[in-house]
């Protein structure tokens, strides 16, 4: 018997390198590879090797919902890749105990030609399923997404929701023992990520196995009964979802004290930011933030150079950027700036934000990520107290007002 | 609603029924790829519904919006024949081994259509399909073969009408007739094999698309297609036959115009060339397959 019994997945010391020209120089045609060569016949190519992902080790029963979370560039999504077979690994080994579907886009295989009909059967196809299963299917599918009036009509003519739906409702109708989704697929409106939300919950609870790989910690929390956490390709954690989503949080913070250094930061250094400051550690969700910002001179610099500000929520997700060519404003490198960013009128959710400083000409001269931290304070800005719900949904708050006019009453002139 | 209903009522007898059927499937064992490994042909053979809704995908996509739809088949062997026999027949004056000009280039054109465009429509097609390549998994060697089926479609459609040209110029091939298919499986077999190569290289280098067509105009002119290899000086005939295409050529044309059987040696080296180059081709996509996804 295989060790692979009883578990849905077994993964041990799986690694993926890249190689990546020093010189960053990548040939893409025959004649750009000989030339290359002939210029420099006796230069061996030197490649530095990237380890994308290395040395991970983990095992998921059956009917686990797993949730890979991590910051960009961590391996997420190379292993989803190599659990997949979309790409192969360079070391290491899985053992897969039953079919995989990968939902890593919506709409795999669609062609804007072909009829809806046509396309169910192909995108089913790609997805994994065979002509019995989607035939057996087929009614389900059409029936969930809603379009059977346009089944034989090529999908160019759909609207996007239209065309949407009918490609999640081909996905979600897959019926392999394990499942591998990107975030990506939670695009749509509110409607849509809710319903796959649910159907990827029913899969769980088949006994079925899904691997969920999300930069959103709410849907990480709501849908996985387990995570793991990655950084720089290793697994740095595999438990609860607590503890990875912890770790996760704590990167942020490990990450911006390493950002600190001026010369660890990315950008090419031609001009740093020697210090970001704000006005108060903590603001209520609607006052004035103040980000003040001072900049180094080198007087040997040309031209001027712009500053570019994000404000970024606990989940990465940048809420805002306060781009200083918007407001026109340009600064002289001869001498060191101090420049001070007002942001108004900008009404934040309660929690944590961190701010990015980038100091930008053409390229990025420094990049300095979680340069400031800021707590926005759990008091409503609304002159009426509501409950939670009443502020639960979106991303800010907002100065708004509803005026209400009794509507003339139907059918009169 | 009455679906979900269900699944939550029988969720816990799923979930077992789930996870016995996932204990009896087989393991997927996935490790890194060797240097040199065979393509696994069981997965192929199970992934036919993809290679199957490929070739309907292609043959609908081309007489889609198109106005003479399937007419287009007939019309281009059929001009460039007439071409050929005016050009070759009637201005050089070359011989046609003594059946009519345009008969004779036709079958010509036929066999060449036949080599010329799997290979050329093999070529670019996983360049075409980069999305899928890098977003979904199954057997890569699907999408240049399964790119044959439209082009064997037009080959049907267009040998229909020789069979009607035929009967028109009256002209009987006899039994050789029967061995058009093994003609075709061996010619698609050749023109795979240089097509898997094409396509894995096109991956990586783009040149291909450009060098290929060109290679195959000069091999067009090269090969007996508008011409008798009779009509060929004696001085040069020693090239001519040792190209596979001409042995290629003297087969469609023994079995389609009743002329002179190639040369048995032609007809076994034929069918040996088209199973090696098939088998290479396959060995070579495979061993590039590994590295699709990461720079296409």
């Amino acid at each position: 018997m295989s060790r692979a019994a009883g578990k849905a997945v077994v993964v041990s010391g799986l690694g993926k390198s890249y190689r990546v020209g020093r010189r960053g120089f990548r040939p893409n045609t025959v004649v750009e590879a000989a030339t290359e060569r002939l210029r420099h016949p006796l230069r061996r190519t030197v490649y530095e090797e990237f380890r994308a992902l290395d040395d991970v080790s983990f095992e998921v029963p059956w009917g686990e919902a797993v949730g890979i979370v991590g910051r960009n560039g961590a391996g997420k999504s190379t292993l989803l890749k190599l659990l997949t077979r979309i790409t192969a690994p360079t070391r290491g080994r899985i053992e897969l105990s039953g079919r995989i579907g990968s939902l890593l886009e919506v709409g795999t295989g669609f062609h804007p030609e072909l009829t809806g009909r046509e396309n169910i059967f192909l995108s089913g196809s790609l997805l994994g399923m065979n002509r019995g299963e989607i035939r057996r299917q087929f009614e389900s599918i059409v029936e969930f997404s809603g379009v059977e009036k346009f089944l034989d009509t090529p999908v160019k003519r759909y609207s996007s929701g239209m065309y949407v739906r009918l490609a999640f409702s081909v996905a979600a109708h897959l019926e392999t023992e394990i499942l591998a989704i990107d975030e990506v697929l939670a695009v749509g409106d509110a409607e849509f990520q809710n319903k796959s939300l649910a159907k990827m919950r029913d899969v769980a609870k088949d006994g079925r196995t899904v691997l969920y790989v999300s930069h959103q910690m709410q849907t990480v929390t709501a849908l996985c009964t387990s995570a793991i956490y990655l950084e720089r390709g290793q697994l740095q954690y595999y438990g609860a979802v607590d503890g990875a989503l912890e770790r996760y949080r704590a990167s942020f913070a490990t990450f911006a004290a390493t950002q600190a250094v001026a010369s660890r930061r990315a950008g090419t250094g031609e001009l740093r930011a020697r210090a970001v400051r704000l006005s108060e550690d903590t603001y209520e969700p609607s006052e004035d933030k103040l980000i003040e910002i001072d900049l180094d001179a080198n007087p040997e610099m040309l031209g001027q150079y712009f500053v570019s500000v994000h404000l970024n929520d606990e989940n990465g997700v940048t809420v805002v950027q306060c781009d200083s060519r918007n407001v026109g404003v340009w600064l002289d490198p001869a001498s060191a700036q101090s420049v001070t960013l007002s942001v108004t009128n900008l009404w934040l959710k309660p929690g944590r934000y961190t701010v990015d400083v980038y100091v930008c000409k053409t390229g990025i001269l420094d990049s300095w990520e979680g340069a400031a931290v800021f707590e926005v304070l759990p008091v409503s800005p609304y002159p009426e107290l509501a409950g939670d719900e009443a502020l639960a949904a979106g991303m800010v708050l907002s100065d708004f007002s509803y005026q209400a006019v009794p509507a003339p009453a139907v059918g009169t002139p | 609603m009455k679906r979900e209903e269900l699944a939550l009522s029988t969720g816990a007898r799923h979930g077992r029924s789930a996870t016995a059927a996932a204990r009896r499937a087989r393991v997927t064992v996935i490790t890194p790829p060797g240097r040199f490994s065979l393509p696994r042909w069981t997965e192929l053979w199970e992934a036919r519904e993809v290679a199957y809704r490929f070739a309907q995908r292609d043959v609908l996509l081309r007489y889609r919006q198109t106005v003479v739809g399937v007419a287009w088949v007939v019309l281009q062997p059929l001009a460039s024949a007439g071409i050929f026999s005016i050009v070759f027949g009637q201005v050089a004056n070359l011989s046609s081994d003594g059946v009519p000009y345009f008969v004779f280039s036709y079958m010509g054109m036929l066999a060449w259509n036949l080599f010329n465009n799997v290979l050329g429509r093999a070529a670019p097609s996983l360049v075409a399909n980069q999305s899928l390549v890098s977003k979904v998994f199954f057997p890569r060697m699907i999408v240049p073969l399964s790119s044959a089926a439209s082009v064997l479609l037009d080959f049907l459609v267009a040998l229909v009408l020789g069979v009607v040209l035929l009967i028109v110029y009256g002209i009987n091939p006899g039994w050789p007739v029967l061995l058009v298919p093994v003609w075709v499986v061996l010619v698609v077999l050749l023109a795979s094999g240089l097509g898997l190569i094409a396509s894995a290289l096109q991956v990586k280098y783009r040149d291909v698309g450009y060098v290929l067509p060109w290679l195959t105009q000069i091999l067009l002119y090269a090969s007996p297609v508008a011409y008798a290899i009779s009509a060929v000086p004696e001085n040069l005939r020693a090239l001519f036959n040792a190209n596979p295409l001409t042995w290629m050529l003297g087969m469609f044309r023994w079995s389609l115009l009743g002329l002179e059987r190639p040369p048995l040696w032609q007809i076994g080296a034929f069918a040996g060339v088209s199973l090696v180059v098939f088998y290479l081709g396959a060995l070579f996509f495979q061993s590039w397959e590994r590295n699709f996804a990461d720079v296409i």
